[in-house]
C-alpha cells in the first residue's frame, strides 16, 4: 500500500493518529482528516459503485457536492447509509463500508449492467416489461427493486438524542469562506448580532485549501485569525458543522448542527444533531462556487476529480491524489492545481488545456497540451492513463489521477428555494443568484466573484450594506492584501466531443451525454422533462455538479443559449437531512403530549386499565380479582350501576366557563335548541351544529349565575368547541359581551350513577339534594362536608339517577376516595369508559360514533332539538336543504340480535333479509355495538335508511370483512327504561 | 408570513401557535338573507391568487381570531388585525 | 412507434439514434372540437379517452408549462380505492381497474405496482370506522381485509409496536392498492393521445374565455385565440383562475401540500402505509427513495413550496411510526398546489354555461383518480351525459345538500 500522505503540510494534526476501518480493513488517518482524505492517503481510491451501471468510483470533490463517494458509516442501530466520505469527519474507531455492490467492492456482479448499457438507456423501462402483464409485479419489478437504492438503513430505533432550538440574529452568514468571514467580521465589529454557520467542521471554506497568502500569511492562517477575533466577540455566534438547508418564509432558515456525529460514542447528555430555526433580519449567502467537472469519455473513473478537490486534498490534508497527476482544464484552476502539486514535489505529467491559448502561468517543467482534450481514461479501479487528443492525433498519457476543471458554478441553491430562478450570465458563463430583494444577498463567489481578493471585499461590502439598512453605523472593513492568487476565469466547454467511453453528466445516477441526446430526440426537451426522463439531477447530490453541465449540453444540442434552457427547480434540502434531526424529541412515547385526569391516580389505585383517547388516558375498566376478561369487569360494572351505584371519572370531558352579559344570547345562537330562558341553577342538554346544518357536538350547559355558564363538551371535541365559540363570538357577533375560558384541567369531575347515588352523594354534600331540592337537571355550587366548594349537576348519561360532581382538580383524588368510602355499604364500584359506553348504548344515547360529521339532528332522533322558531342559530339555514331532509336518509335505530348469543360488531353493514351484498342494496351500518348485560344479549345502534319506519323488521347484519352474518331485529334505540323513570327517582 | 405572524396582542410569534380557519372575506349573512346568499357564504370561495384575507386563531396565545392580510403567492404579510375589529369595520363600512 | 423489448433491442443496435419523439410539438390550429385546459394527468387522460373511447380526435390540450408539470409530476404516487362513501367508492374502484390494464392499453410502462396499502388503526373507534369502510368496499366487490396487530407486525415488523404513544391495533389492507411512476402516467397518456391525433400544445397559457350568447366560442391564449365547440377545464390548482374567466362560482380553496423523498435506500418498505394517529403516509419507489408526506400547510397558498413546521411535523410522525427512519436522510421536499373543495371530494360536471365542462376539486387525492377522471370527463364531454360512477360529483351538490364528505369535517377545506 502506497502512502499518498505528504511528509508535511496540511491542517491535519499529525500528532493525533486515528484508526478506522473500511470494508473490514484497518486504516490510519489524522485528526482533521475527512474519511475521503484518509482513504486517499492510504491509496484507497476505489470507494463506491454507481447506481445504475455499478461503475467503480472514487471521489469527485472534496466537499458536500460529492456524488460518488457515498459510504455507509457506523454500525448497528447507528448505521448511516449514503454518507459522503468527503465531508465525514474522521474519528477514532470509525467504521465505514462500501455499498451497492455484491459480493465486494472490487468484484461487483452488478457491473453486468454496464455491459448491457446499450439496452438500458434513459427511460428504457418505460418501453418494456409490459408483457405478459402479470410479469411486471411477479418478475420484472422485484428484479428492479433488488437493484434499487444505494445504502442500507438499519431500520432500528435510534439510540441517540436529537433536539431543536430557535436562534435570532441581525445577520446570518451562510458559509465561512473568504466572503463569509469578512461579512461576519464587518457585522461583528459593528456590533450586530451575527450567526456564522458553515457546513464544514473547520471554518474557513476554500481558504483552507488554497495556497495563496492573505494578509501576509497563509490563507488558512488568516482564516484562523479572523475566527479567533469573531470567537471573542460576544455578539457573534460561530456555528461550524451546521448546514443551512432551507430558506423559508419570513427569513426563517432551517439548519442542522452535527453536534456529535464525529465521535465514536456520543454522550447521552448531548444531542447528536440539533435542528435550528434561525430567524434572521438579514442574511448573506456566502456558499462559494462549485467547480464543474468536464464531460468527457471515462470522466467518472476513480482518480478523476475536480482540480479544486485535488488542490484541497493537497493543501488542506497533505495528501497527493496521485503520484503522477494529469490535469484537464479550460481555465486557470487547472494550472493552479498543477503548480501546487509541483511545488509539493508531486509529478504532473501534463496539462491538457482545451483552449488554444491562455495567459495562465505555466508551472515549470510541466508539459502543456493546448487545444487538447481527453477522450478516454484507462484503468479500472484507478485510472492508469488517459487518451489525449489534439488536431486528430491521439496520445496515451500515463497518470494515476486526473484533475479536471470545467469552470465555476456559484452555489445559489438556498436563494432559489422560494420560487426565484437563477439567471444566466453570458459574461460569467454561469447561472447567478436571482435578485430577490434587499434582505438576503449573495456574496463572494456565490455572487459570481472569482478571485479571493474580490470575495473578501464583497463579503465586507454586502454586510455593510445590509447593516446600514438595519440602522447600524457603517463600518469600514480593512481588506487584507492577497498575494499569489490566480485567475480562475475559464472558457466554456460543456462537453468534449469524440468520447470513447460514456461521458457522464450525473455521476451517481449514471446519466451520460447520450442519455441527454436521447431525451431530446424523444421529445423530453423541457429541462424538467429531460431531468425526469433521464434522472439527471435526481441523485443524492441533487445535481450540484451535473445540472449546469446538463443545461449547457442540452443548450448545445439545441443550438440555443443555456439561458433558454434554464435550470430545474431548487428545493430544500440543500444537502440531505436526517429524519432524526427534523423529528427532534417527538418520537416513540413522546409522539404526543400525555394528558391524564386529576383522578388518574385514583383510577390506578382502583385497578383501572387505561386506554388512549386522543391525548388522554382514560380508565377503561376496573378489574377485580378473579375476573378473566375485560368483558367480565365491564358487565359487572354495568349491572352494579343499574342495581346499586358506580363512580366514573368524567374529568376528560371538555369544560368551558362562559361569562358575560351576552352569554345567554351567544349560547342561544350556537346551540340549535333554546338557551335564552335557561334558569340559574339549571343544566340543559344542547346540540351544536356546523354552519352546514350537520351536528358538530353535544353536551350540557349549566347556568351557575346570571352571567356565568359552564359548558361541557365531548372529550374529543373540547378544543374544537372552544374555538368554535370563540370564532362565533369574535367574528360573527363582536357586539356580544361574552368571554370563554377552558377549565377542563381545573376540575376533577366524576359521575356518580345508580339508584343509590343520592344516598351516597348526600353523605358527601352538605346541601339538601333531595329530589325536590335538587331535581333532575339541577346544577349548582354546593359545599361538601368538610367545607370544600364544589359544583354538582344532576345529569345522566347512563339513564340512571346520577350526579356529576366537580371539585378543584387537586381535591379530586381525596373526594373520589371519600365517595368510594361513603358508598361502600351501598355496593359502590368504580366504572370506566367501557361500561359508560354500554350504559349509554342501552339508553340509546349517541356519541361521535353516530355524530360522525355527516348526520343531522333528525338523523339521530334529535329533531326536536332544532328550535326552528328562533330567527337564527348556527346551522339553521343550511339544515333545511333538500338533501339534509330527504326521507331516505340514514336514521338512528336499535338492533337486537335475533339469536341472543350472536355478536353484532360495529362497522358491519345492513342488508334486507336475503339481499345480496352490493352498494345498491346497502341499507346502512352499525355505528356502535356491545353486549348488554342488562338485557343478556348483543345490542347495537345503527344508522339505517328510513330507519324509524322500520322498527320490527328483521335485517341482516353483514360483516363480510370479518366473515359474519347475523340476523337482527330493528328496534327503538332506547333499550332500557324508555320512559326515563329511573332518571327521576 | 407562513413562518411568523405578528399578533396585534402578543407580538411576533411562530406559526406553530396558530391554527388557520380559512377565508375571512365571506361574511355571515343575516337571518333573512336569501338561500343563495347562505350557500355562497358557506360554500363559494373567491379564492384569489395574490392578496388574501384569512382567519388565523392564536390558539397558543391570546386565543383571539385574527385577520391576516397576506399574499398567498409570495407569502408576504401586509397586516394583522383582530377579527372583531375587522368585523366591526366591515359592518360599519 | 410501438414500444416493446424488440424495439429496445433493435434501437440499441443502431446506437439508440432512431427513437422517435414521444409526442409532436404542434402549433395550435384555429379551431378544435374540444379544447382541454390543463396538460396534467387529468387533462391528458381526458384527451386520450376522448380519442380512444369516444372517437373525438380533433382535440387540443393547452398547457401553460410543460406537460405533466402540475400535480401529476409532484405527488406521492399512491393508487387505491379504499373509500367509504357511495359517492366515491365506485369511482375510485373504476379508476383502479383502469390502472390495472393501463400499461397494455397505452403501451407505456407506468410501473403500476400493486404492492398493497395498509391504513393503520390505533383505537377501537378507528377500527370500527375502518371496518365500516372495508365492509362498504367488500359490498362493492372491492378487495379489503382487516388485519389485526399480529398480522400487521408480521408484514411490517419495523413499525413501532413496543414504544408507541398510540399503539398499532391493526390495519385495513387493500392488496390491490399501490403506487405508479407518476411522470410516466402523464407521458403515457400524452403519447397515446398524440398518436391518436390530439394536439398537445405546451407553453400555451389560457388568458381568457370568449363567450357569445352564453356559449363558449374559444379561448384567448398566449399563442392567440383558439376556437372550440366545447371547452373542458382540468386545471387543478388553478381552477379558480381559469374558472373566473367564465364567471364560475366555485367551492374551491387553494392550499399547498408538501411531499418528500429520501435518499435512495435498499428496499425496506414494501407496502404503502398510512399512520392512523396522524397523517403520515409512506411508500418506497422502485428506485429506492422513500416517498412520503403528511398534512397540508393549512393556509391558502398558490406557492409550490411549504413551511418548515409542516416538514418537521411530517418527520415527527414518520419517526414515531417507523423508528428506524431516524438515521435515514430526506433528500428533497416540494409543494403541490391543491384544489381543496368544500367537502373534500371532486367535481366532474357541466357548468351553468352550456358547452363548458368542469373537472376540479381533487384535493390531495387526484393522482389515483387520473384514469377514471379522464374517462368520466371524456364521457361527459363526448355525450353531454354524466358517467354513472361520477354521478355524485356534481357542482350543485353543495346547494342541494348532497355533499360527499368522506372525512366528515364539513365546509372547511383545510380540514379534509
Amino acid at each position: 500500500m502506497t502512502s499518498y500522505r505528504l511528509a508535511a503540510g496540511g491542517a491535519v494534526n499529525r500528532g493525533q493518529l486515528l484508526n478506522f476501518t473500511f470494508d473490514g480493513r484497518t486504516f490510519r488517518g489524522f485528526e482533521g482528516d475527512t474519511l475521503a482524505s484518509a482513504l486517499l492517503a492510504n491509496d484507497q481510491m476505489l470507494m463506491a459503485r454507481s447506481f445504475k451501471y455499478h461503475r467503480p468510483r472514487g471521489v469527485v470533490t472534496a466537499g458536500s457536492a460529492e456524488p460518488s463517494a457515498l459510504l455507509t458509516v457506523g454500525n448497528g442501530a447507528r448505521r448511516e447509509p449514503n454518507a459522503r466520505a468527503t465531508v465525514v469527519e474522521l474519528y477514532n474507531g470509525l467504521v465505514a463500508a462500501s455499498q451497492n455492490r455484491w459480493p465486494s467492492l472490487k468484484h461487483d456482479f452488478g457491473t453486468i449492467n454496464n455491459l448491457l448499457s446499450p439496452f438500458l438507456g434513459a427511460g428504457f423501462y418505460y418501453k418494456t416489461f409490459m408483457w405478459p402483464a402479470p410479469f411486471w409485479e411477479r418478475l420484472y419489478e422485484p428484479l428492479i427493486r433488488r437493484a434499487a437504492g444505494l445504502g442500507k438503513v438499519a431500520m432500528q430505533a435510534d439510540p441517540d438524542r436529537y433536539e431543536k432550538s430557535w436562534a435570532h440574529c441581525d445577520l446570518l452568514v451562510i458559509g465561512a469562506g473568504p466572503a463569509g468571514l469578512m461579512a461576519a467580521l464587518a457585522a461583528g465589529r459593528a456590533g450586530a448580532r451575527v450567526i456564522l454557520a458553515d457546513e464544514g467542521f473547520r471554518l474557513g471554506g476554500s481558504l483552507l485549501g488554497e495556497s495563496a497568502s492573505v494578509g501576509g500569511m497563509p490563507a488558512a492562517d488568516f482564516a484562523g485569525t479572523v475566527i479567533e477575533e469573531l470567537a471573542a466577540l460576544p455578539n457573534v455566534t460561530l456555528m461550524p458543522r451546521t448546514t443551512v438547508f432551507g430558506w423559508y418564509d419570513d427569513m426563517v432558515f432551517g439548519a442542522v448542527e452535527r453536534v456529535q456525529k464525529h465521535v465514536a460514542s456520543p454522550s447521552p447528555d448531548l444531542a447528536v444533531e440539533r435542528l435550528w430555526r434561525i430567524v434572521a433580519k438579514r442574511a448573506i449567502l456566502a456558499s462559494g462556487a462549485e467547480e464543474r467537472p468536464l464531460v468527457f469519455g471515462g470522466n467518472d473513473k476513480p482518480g478523476v476529480m475536480t482540480a479544486a478537490a485535488a488542490r484541497t486534498y493537497l493543501n488542506r490534508y497533505g495528501v497527493a491524489v496521485g503520484s503522477r497527476v494529469a490535469v484537464f482544464t479550460n481555465g486557470g484552476s487547472g494550472y493552479r492545481t498543477a503548480a501546487d502539486l509541483v511545488a509539493r514535489g508531486v509529478d504532473v505529467t501534463a496539462i491538457i488545456d482545451a483552449r488554444p491559448q491562455s495567459a495562465d502561468p505555466m508551472p515549470e517543467g510541466v508539459r502543456v497540451v493546448r487545444n487538447g482534450s481527453v477522450v478516454a481514461t484507462k484503468g479500472r479501479h484507478r485510472i492508469d492513463g488517459l487518451i489525449a487528443e489534439r488536431s486528430g492525433f491521439e496520445e496515451v498519457i500515463a497518470c494515476d489521477a486526473l484533475a479536471m476543471s470545467g469552470g465555476w458554478s456559484p452555489v445559489v441553491h438556498l436563494m432559489c428555494q422560494r420560487g426565484a430562478k437563477p439567471v444566466w450570465s453570458d459574461e460569467k458563463q454561469a447561472f447567478l443568484a436571482p435578485d430577490i430583494g434587499k434582505a438576503f444577498l449573495a456574496a463572494g463567489s456565490a455572487a459570481g466573484f472569482d478571485r479571493i481578493s474580490d470575495c473578501l471585499k464583497d463579503g465586507a461590502n454586502k454586510a455593510s450594506a445590509l447593516l446600514r439598512d438595519l440602522g447600524f453605523a457603517a463600518y469600514e472593513a480593512d481588506i487584507p492584501d492577497v498575494e499569489g492568487e490566480y485567475d480562475p476565469s475559464f472558457a466554456p466547454l460543456w462537453y468534449v466531443p469524440g468520447a470513447k467511453d460514456k461521458a457522464f453528466v450525473d455521476f451517481q445516477n449514471d446519466v451520460h451525454v447520450g442519455d441527454l441526446g436521447l431525451a431530446q430526440r424523444e421529445g423530453f426537451r423541457h429541462i424538467e422533462h429531460t431531468k425526469r426522463y433521464t434522472t439527471a439531477g435526481m441523485a443524492t447530490d441533487q445535481g450540484k455538479l451535473g445540472n449546469v453541465n446538463a443545461a449547457g449540453i442540452v443548450a448545445g444540442m439545441r443550438g440555443v443559449s443555456p439561458a433558454e434552457i434554464g435550470t430545474t427547480t431548487f428545493r430544500p434540502f440543500y444537502t440531505p437531512v436526517s429524519f432524526g434531526a427534523l423529528a427532534g424529541t417527538v418520537r416513540a412515547e413522546h409522539a404526543a403530549p400525555v394528558r391524564t385526569s386529576p383522578l388518574h391516580n385514583w383510577a390506578r389505585k382502583n385497578g383501572a386499565a387505561f386506554v388512549e383517547s386522543g391525548l388522554w388516558y382514560r380508565s377503561a375498566w376496573f378489574s377485580r380479582e378473579g375476573e378473566k376478561s375485560w368483558r367480565e369487569s365491564v358487565d359487572r360494572e354495568v349491572l352494579n350501576v343499574r342495581a346499586n351505584v358506580g363512580l366514573c371519572d368524567v374529568s376528560t370531558l371538555g369544560k368551558i366557563e362562559i361569562f358575560g352579559r351576552g352569554a345567554a344570547e351567544l349560547l342561544d345562537r350556537v346551540y340549535s335548541n333554546s338557551f335564552l330562558k335557561l334558569p340559574v341553577g339549571k343544566a340543559r342538554y344542547g346540540l351544536m351544529l356546523r354552519e352546514d346544518g350537520i351536528v358538530f357536538d353535544d353536551g350540557t350547559t349549566s347556568r351557575l349565575s346570571e352571567n356565568h355558564y359552564v359548558m361541557t363538551t365531548t372529550t374529543a371535541y373540547a378544543a374544537e368547541v372552544l374555538a368554535h365559540l370563540e370564532f362565533s363570538a369574535q367574528t360573527f357577533w363582536p357586539e356580544l359581551d361574552v368571554r370563554f375560558v377552558s377549565s377542563t384541567d381545573q376540575w376533577a369531575q366524576m359521575s356518580l350513577a345508580g339508584p343509590k347515588s343520592r344516598t351516597v352523594m348526600s353523605r358527601i354534600v352538605q346541601d339538601d339534594i333531595s329530589d325536590d331540592a335538587f331535581p333532575f337537571l339541577a346544577a349548582r355550587e354546593v359545599v361538601l362536608r368538610g367545607g370544600l366548594q364544589a359544583r354538582l349537576f344532576r345529569i345522566s348519561f347512563s339513564g340512571e339517577l346520577a350526579y356529576e360532581l366537580a371539585v378543584p382538580a387537586g381535591y379530586g383524588e381525596a373526594v373520589a376516595d371519600a365517595i368510594m368510602e361513603a358508598g361502600r355499604d351501598e355496593g359502590i364500584c368504580a366504572y370506566g369508559v367501557e361500561a359508560l359506553n354500554v350504559l349509554r348504548l342501552e339508553k340509546g344515547h349517541v356519541t361521535h360514533s353516530e355524530l360522525e360529521g355527516r348526520t343531522t339532528a333528525d338523523d339521530v332522533g334529535l329533531g326536536r332539538m332544532m328550535a326552528m322558531q328562533k330567527p337564527d342559530f348556527i346551522g339553521k339555514r343550511l339544515s333545511m336543504r333538500f338533501g339534509l331532509t330527504a326521507a331516505d336518509r340514514l336514521q338512528l335505530v336499535g338492533l337486537k340480535a335475533v339469536e341472543a348469543d350472536k355478536e353484532i360488531k360495529a362497522g358491519a353493514h345492513l342488508l334486507k333479509d336475503q339481499a345480496k351484498p352490493s352498494l345498491a342494496n346497502d341499507q346502512g351500518f352499525v355505528s356502535s355495538a356491545c353486549f348488554s348485560p342488562s338485557l343478556g344479549h348483543h345490542i347495537a345502534l345503527a344508522m339505517l335508511k328510513s330507519g324509524r319506519e322500520r322498527f320490527g323488521e328483521r335485517i341482516l347484519v353483514w360483516d363480510g370483512l370479518r366473515g359474519s352474518e347475523v340476523m337482527a331485529e330493528v328496534c327503538s334505540p332506547v333499550f332500557v327504561d324508555p320512559d326515563n323513570l329511573k332518571l327521576h327517582l | 408570513m407562513a413562518s411568523l405572524i405578528t399578533c396585534p396582542h402578543c407580538g411576533t410569534r411562530p406559526k406553530e401557535e396558530f391554527s388557520i380557519r380559512g377565508a375571512a372575506a365571506p361574511k355571515r349573512p343575516s337571518a333573512t338573507a336569501k338561500d343563495e346568499d347562505w350557500h355562497r357564504y358557506v360554500y363559494v370561495r373567491d379564492n384569489p391568487k395574490g392578496r388574501y384575507q384569512e382567519y388565523w386563531h392564536h390558539v397558543a396565545g391570546c386565543r383571539r381570531f385574527l385577520v391576516v392580510d397576506r399574499d398567498n403567492l409570495t407569502h408576504e404579510v401586509f397586516g394583522v388585525t383582530d377579527a372583531s375589529d375587522f368585523e366591526r369595520a366591515r359592518t360599519a363600512g | 412507434m410501438r414500444y416493446s423489448a424488440y424495439s429496445i433491442l433493435k434501437q440499441a443496435l443502431s446506437g439508440n439514434r432512431l427513437w422517435k419523439p414521444a409526442w409532436r410539438e404542434p402549433q395550435p390550429k384555429p379551431h378544435y372540437d374540444v379544447i382541454i385546459v390543463g396538460g396534467g394527468g387529468h387533462g391528458l387522460a381526458t384527451a386520450y379517452y376522448l380519442a380512444k373511447e369516444f372517437g373525438i380526435t380533433n382535440v387540443a390540450v393547452l398547457e401553460k408549462g410543460y406537460l405533466g408539470s402540475g400535480n401529476v409530476g409532484r405527488n406521492t404516487t399512491i393508487i387505491r380505492s379504499n373509500y367509504l362513501l357511495e359517492g366515491n367508492n365506485p369511482f375510485y374502484e373504476f379508476s383502479l381497474k383502469l390502472w390495472e390494464g393501463l400499461e397494455q392499453d397505452f403501451n407505456y410502462n407506468a410501473m403500476v405496482s400493486q404492492r398493497g396499502i395498509v391504513n393503520l388503526f390505533h383505537s377501537d373507534g378507528q377500527r370500527d370506522e375502518y371496518a365500516r369502510r372495508g365492509n362498504g368496499m367488500r359490498m362493492h366487490g372491492v378487495d379489503a381485509e382487516l388485519l389485526d396487530r399480529d398480522q400487521v407486525r408480521k408484514m411490517m415488523p419495523y413499525l413501532n409496536f413496543d414504544h408507541a404513544r398510540f399503539p398499532i391495533l391493526g390495519g385495513l389492507y387493500q392488496k390491490r392498492g399501490g403506487t405508479v411512476r407518476h411522470d410516466a402516467v402523464a407521458w403515457g397518456y400524452a403519447r397515446g393521445a398524440d398518436q391518436r391525433g390530439v394536439d398537445i400544445v405546451q407553453h400555451c397559457e389560457v388568458i381568457g374565455i370568449r363567450r357569445d350568447n352564453g356559449r363558449v366560442t374559444g379561448v384567448e391564449t398566449t399563442k392567440g385565440f383558439i376556437g372550440c365547440d366545447r371547452l373542458a377545464l382540468a386545471a387543478a390548482g388553478n381552477t379558480t383562475t381559469v374558472g373566473h374567466m367564465a364567471d364560475l362560482e366555485l367551492p374551491i380553496e387553494t392550499h399547498v401540500l408538501q411531499a418528500f423523498v429520501s435518499e435512495g435506500l435498499k428496499p425496506v418498505i414494501d407496502n404503502v402505509i398510512t399512520y392512523g394517529a396522524g397523517h403520515f403516509y409512506i411508500s418506497q419507489s422502485d428506485k429506492g427513495g422513500l416517498v412520503f408526506g403528511a398534512e397540508i400547510d393549512f393556509y391558502s397558498s398558490y406557492a409550490q413550496r411549504g413551511n418548515l413546521q409542516t416538514v418537521e411535523h411530517t418527520m415527527e410522525e414518520g419517526v414515531s411510526l417507523i423508528p428506524g427512519l431516524s438515521r435515514a436522510k430526506v433528500l428533497r421536499s416540494w409543494g403541490g398546489v391543491m384544489d381543496m373543495s368544500m367537502d373534500g371530494s371532486p367535481i366532474i360536471d357541466r357548468t351553468p354555461i352550456d358547452n363548458l365542462y368542469l373537472n376540479c376539486g381533487w384535493c390531495y387525492g387526484g393522482f389515483k383518480a387520473t384514469p377514471a377522471s379522464g374517462f368520466c370527463f371524456a364521457h361527459l364531454i363526448a355525450k353531454n351525459e354524466t358517467h354513472h360512477v361520477s354521478r355524485f360529483m356534481r357542482l350543485d351538490r353543495f346547494e342541494r345538500g348532497y355533499t360527499i364528505d368522506e372525512a366528515g369535517k364539513g365546509p372547511q377545506p383545510n380540514l379534509h
